[in-house]
């Protein structure tokens, strides 16, 4: 029995294999762009572990020096036999690879557990990376193979690495527990060394958190679009199939059995299903992850694995959450059957009856989650909040278009008496139940569009702007030591140039770690630099020392702005001139006059240096051939900038890229709909056809339906975008980033992701249009001889 | 995370040593070789031995306060190589590494050190003596007058060094050997040091004196690949005699003994294989092994039976190499005090 009882179950299928294929796929896109990104993100999240493991980094507390970034081993040795327990680290870059040169004696982390097994007991003479960074490394290199080692690093001895690097120098001590009894203190051994604390030093994990979260949103957003196919797919083959389960119950099935078959029969193809999305999923990962890899080194300088490892964590939460997703839509159909009336008729319009009560129900859902979308937007803080607000948002809104649609539907139906019209009214909102599911897709992918290209879009001209605010100076300059950075000084004033001295250091303002900046104030200070607010007259307050300019970032976390004042030093607070935006990096920045910042920090001299001047390649030359200056210490502004811009747009390609993604998967949401619909309509078109329309004209109507109701979708669509744009500009970039950015609008954009909505729509609804237009006469007629 | 594996394949010399690993010290790679009927060269030979794959400046102390209460002190600077000779800066083949310790009736603290060589964090001078790594030193002027110091998270010494006797030259003339198939090293002693100054402990400082003994090895493969471990007795007895012996422990059970008997002017009588004999009495778990804190010590030559007692059992040295170093008291045929190092006990 149970065979044969199977065999019916599954000829459904054999008889209606669009929507066997409507399942399948709607399963498999909505794990594979799900699992994509899971991939990305615990690739990425696997790479920073390595990295955290392998170079104990953000572990323990550092000894860095004050300017620069070099210790001479003298310093070292010094430090250690004044009873400093440290250990040396070099950090250099060969090429592509990072190189990272460690004392194994001293340092508190290992090189790897295979360096056991691998080693000759000569651990000195090579370095350590895993098989893909070895690939990228000189042939002439001596590299054990490690693959615990995090991708990009190569690890080994400080004297190989010094070696490599052509240094003789160290980058940093890694200052060790259990520092002994009477230690001195480092201001009297080393007084151009300080202690940076391990909290202190931003954790990549955590830094990066915000970038996979916007992964993790798209992921989740194209996965409920996905199970909007799939639920609207179950929803449409059970209604098909009551007359079977009927006839089958009355042969004698047991309900029980008849569950259990069905039950047995969804999840082994949902299975299916997600195994061919984690396929895809899969590939999108691997296609995507070289972007998201540059991406995250341009942003926070993380190094991430270029190749996927297939790792359960991502693969088990698809198939997951594909089970889960099928296994709730499933619940409520085996409820109804369950509850059916053993001979219980079928017909069609019991079903819109149904849903006229889940109409009711998503209206209310809609009006709950948009209520409480309120005060999380009002009250709301941190990152996930912000999230939550967005969830609600969309939520609120796709659940209201359904009932919004009917509404408009009523409306035009009763204003109508062409008789044509008032049946194409009627019959739009008859068939609404079976697309709302769709038309909800469509209208999420289309405001996800208008609101992530509005944050884009918006980011790139404040960027853009920043950058040309930023980069006024034609030539960029670093110099290796005072006596070079006088030099420079005097070699520029004698030529009568605008110089920029900067002099940076790092200290702790408020609690928060920043980057501490001394600048003269010039005219090109006072004539680019935008603030986001001023008191009057800031930069000549800044000028005299008598304020300071703080970056938007460190005004937001530390909660100041300009009026209030902020403590430098123990014994200096200075009050707050301005605030500027800073769109370059998530750090905070105090910025004051050179004079202040020497009295401050009087060991650091201006290392780095901004020239204006009307020939840049002449005073380029001159300066590499007069001063000695190596000419790959200067940068011109034009390099700047591209080089700038070139991580911005990388920085997208991954959020465009999963745009255009979602669109398709949405327009693959209508398609479906509209041909499964498609043979369920054929009672209802009999009689208008009947009636006297054509067959074309029919199908002409079926297209104009939808563009119309992608029309409708759009135009719901387009404030939803607009406040999920205003959502991620000024609550989640404030929270991942700490700058709002202003909010610009594109009309122009938004009517061509309008156009292509119709086009999409259009196209989804060619198929089953052309099929209508070519139903033979004989199955129109048969709806007239019997009923099913 | 696994630094203490790759110190231990770093320093397996010392861990041959120290641990008995089964064939790790059983080829020389080029290194010297102590060879029989050494001629010592001083002060040079105080300093270090480059083209050698160990060597040891090792000092252990019997102390006392001012109360009675009785004290233990070890300083111990290792040198292990990677390869003969020396080379400037990181490129240098030479790893040092240094242990610490103060053992009292009922605490133990231990501390460690390590450091590359070339580059100045440790080394050993031979004239003026001067013995470092990191903050820690043991110098002078000359070898018989000197200070001494170490620093740990916890605990710290301060210490100054007077031998009222002469250098004592283990085995033949500094010729020791260590088991039956002839493997050996250069080993001499100075075990007649003075020794007064302050330790720092949890509970305040303590002046304290005492008698100190410094133990100068350097070999390039001491042990045979059948030997598991070893027993070290410095015995120094109320009359002024000494007694330095040592039981190498082999995989077959059997026992390797050699000693030397110190009279109180500094004359010597080596004893090999089988004269010595050391028979735990009494076994302490520690860390999770039975280690005998309990010994019956014998040199019927010398009419020696003797009991030794450690003062503080839990004397274990819980460092990146693990062992059991900590003072004895004895008691007996004659009565005195010393000190014990037992490695091995797995």
């Amino acid at each position: 029995m149970i065979a044969s009882c199977l065999r019916a179950l599954l000829s459904h299928w054999r008889r209606n294999p669009v929507q066997l294929f409507a399942y399948l796929a709607g399963l498999a896109l909505a794990t594979a762009l799900w699992s994509g990104v899971q991939a990305i993100n615990s690739e990425a999240r696997a790479s920073y572990d390595a990295a955290a493991q392998t170079l104990g980094e953000g572990q323990f507390d550092l000894v860095i020096p004050r300017q620069g970034s070099s210790i001479s081993v003298d310093h070292y040795v010094a430090l250690r036999r004044a009873g400093w327990l440290v250990s040396p680290v070099l950090d250099g870059r060969l090429g592509d690879v990072r190189l990272v040169g460690i004392d194994p004696v001293t340092s508190p982390t290992g090189i790897g557990a295979n360096t056991a097994q691998t080693s000759t007991g000569r651990p000195f003479d090579t370095v350590f990376a895993n098989s893909e960074t070895a690939a990228l490394l000189d042939p002439a290199v001596t590299v054990t193979h490690d693959p615990s080692i995090a991708p990009g690093i190569a690890i080994g001895d400080i004297g190989v690495v010094q070696t490599l690097l052509q240094r003789d120098d160290l980058s940093r001590l890694i200052l060790l527990e259990g520092q002994p009894l009477g230690q001195p203190d480092l201001a009297t051994i080393a007084p151009a060394l300080r202690i940076q604390p391990a909290q202190q030093v931003g954790d990549v994990a955590q830094l990066t958190d915000s970038f996979h979260l916007n992964l993790t949103a798209f992921g989740l957003l194209s996965f409920a679009v996905g199970l909007f196919i799939v639920h609207s797919t179950i929803g449409l083959a059970f209604e098909q199939r009551r007359g079977m389960i009927r006839t089958l119950r009355s042969l004698g099935v047991p309900l029980r059995l008849l569950i259990t078959l069905i039950t047995a029969e969804m999840m082994i193809l949902a299975l299916i299903g997600a195994g061919v999305g984690i396929l895809l999923g899969y590939i999108i990962a691997a296609v995507l992850l070289p972007d998201v890899a540059a991406t995250l080194r341009g942003l926070y300088g993380a190094e991430i694995s270029g190749t996927l490892a297939l790792r359960a964590s991502w693969w088990a939460s698809g198939l997951l959450l594909a089970v889960v997703g099928t296994g709730v839509a499933l619940s409520s159909r085996i409820w109804q059957i369950a509850h059916m009336p053993l001979l219980a008729s079928v017909k069609p319009r019991a079903w819109v009856i149904a849903t006229a009560s889940r109409f009711r129900l998503q209206s209310i859902g809609a009006i709950v989650l948009l209520g409480v979308a309120l005060p999380i937007a009002l009250i709301g803080d941190g990152l996930l909040a912000g999230f939550a607000l967005l969830g609600c948002l969309l939520i609120g809104a796709a659940l209201a278009l359904p009932a919004l649609a009917a509404t408009l539907l009523t409306l035009l139906e009763k204003r109508t008496t062409a008789p044509v019209c008032g049946w194409f009214w009627a019959d739009t909102r008859q068939q609404l139940p079976g697309l709302s599911l769709a038309l909800m897709a469509l209208m999420l992918a289309v405001s996800a569009n208008i609101g992530v290209s509005t944050m884009v879009s918006s980011f790139r001209l404040t960027f853009v702007a920043f950058l040309d605010q930023r980069l006024a100076p034609e030539l960029f300059l670093t110099v290796e030591n005072a006596a070079q950075s006088a030099q420079l000084e005097a070699f520029l004033h004698e030529r009568n140039l605008e110089v920029l001295p900067l002099l940076r250091t790092e200290t702790t303002v408020a609690g928060l770690p920043v980057d501490l900046y001394g600048v003269r104030v010039g005219p090109t200070y006072r004539d680019s630099w935008a603030f986001l607010d001023a008191a009057p007259a800031a930069w000549d307050r800044v000028e005299r020392g008598d304020a300071v300019v703080l970056n938007e970032q460190l005004a937001r976390r530390a909660g100041l702005w300009v009026g209030d004042k902020v403590q430098l030093t123990p014994d200096l607070t200075m009050p707050i001139a301005a605030v500027v935006g800073d769109y370059g990096n998530p750090q905070g920045q105090v910025i004051l006059s050179q004079t202040l910042f020497q009295t401050l920090q009087p060991d650091i001299y201006a290392s780095q240096f901004g020239i204006r001047t009307d020939d840049a390649p002449a005073l380029r030359a001159q300066i590499v051939d007069t001063l000695g200056i190596d000419d790959n210490a200067i940068i011109s502004q034009a390099a700047i900038k591209a080089l700038s811009l070139e991580v911005f747009e990388k920085t997208f390609v991954v959020t465009s890229a999963l745009n255009i993604l979602t669109l398709g998967v949405a327009s693959f949401a209508i398609l479906m709909s509209l041909l499964t619909l498609a043979d369920l309509r054929v009672p209802q078109l009999a009689p208008v056809w009947a009636l006297g329309l054509t067959r074309r004209h029919l199908g002409w109507l079926e297209l104009l339906r939808a563009v119309l109701l992608a029309g409708l979708v759009f135009l719901c669509a387009l404030p939803l975008g607009l406040a999920l744009a205003w959502v991620l500009l000024s609550v989640i970039n404030v929270e991942a980033f700490g700058w709002k950015l202003p909010m610009y609008l594109f009309p122009f954009e938004y009517l061509q992701l309008g156009g292509y909505a119709l086009i999409a729509a259009v196209l989804a609804a060619m198929w089953p249009a052309l099929r209508l237009m070519r139903t033979p006469p004989a199955t129109l007629l048969r709806v007239f001889a019997s009923e099913r | 995370m696994n630094a203490k594996i790759l110190i231990l394949l770093i320093l397996f010399p010392f861990s041959a040593v120290a641990q008995g690993f089964g064939g790790l010290g059983a080829t020389a790679d080029n290194f010297a070789m102590p060879t029989a009927n050494p001629r010592f060269d001083f002060p040079a030979d105080h300093g270090a031995h480059p083209d050698y794959r160990i060597e040891w400046w090792y000092l252990t102390a019997n102390l006392r306060g001012p109360d009675g209460t009785d004290y233990g002190l070890q300083w111990t600077l290792f040198r292990t190589a990677l390869a003969p000779g020396e080379a400037a800066g990181w490129q240098s083949p030479q790893i040092w590494f240094a242990h610490a310790a103060v053992t009292t009736k009922d605490q133990h603290f231990a501390t460690e050190r390590f450091a590359r060589g070339g580059i100045g964090q440790a080394g050993v001078q031979a004239s003026p003596f001067r013995a470092w790594i990191d903050e820690w030193a043991l110098e002078g002027p000359d070898f018989n007058t000197m200070t001494l110091n170490a620093t740990g998270p916890d605990f710290g010494y301060d210490m100054a060094l007077k031998a009222e006797g002469p250098l004592v030259f283990q085995g033949d003339n500094g010729f020791s050997v260590k088991s039956a198939q002839g493997q050996a090293s250069y080993y001499y002693s100075q075990p007649f040091f003075q020794i007064d100054g302050t330790l720092d402990l949890p509970t305040g400082k303590v002046a304290v004196t005492g008698t100190a003994w410094l133990d100068r090895e350097w070999s390039s493969q001491p042990l045979s690949d059948q030997q598991s471990g070893w027993d070290w007795f410095s015995l120094s007895f109320a009359d002024g005699s000494k007694l330095m012996g040592f039981q190498l422990r082999q995989t077959d059970d059997t026992r390797y003994t050699s000693s030397t008997w110190i009279d109180a002017d500094g004359t010597t009588t080596p004893y090999g294989d089988g004269s010595f004999t050391a028979t735990p009495l009494v076994e302490t778990q520690v860390a999770g092994r039975d280690i005998p804190t309990g010994w019956r010590v014998t040199l019927p030559e010398r009419g020696v039976d003797v009991a030794v007692n450690a003062l503080n059992p839990n004397a274990w040295m819980d460092l990146s190499i693990p062992y059991w170093e900590g003072p004895v008291t004895v008691s007996g045929s004659h009565t005195g005090q010393g000190y014990l190092e037992m490695t091995g006990y797995e």
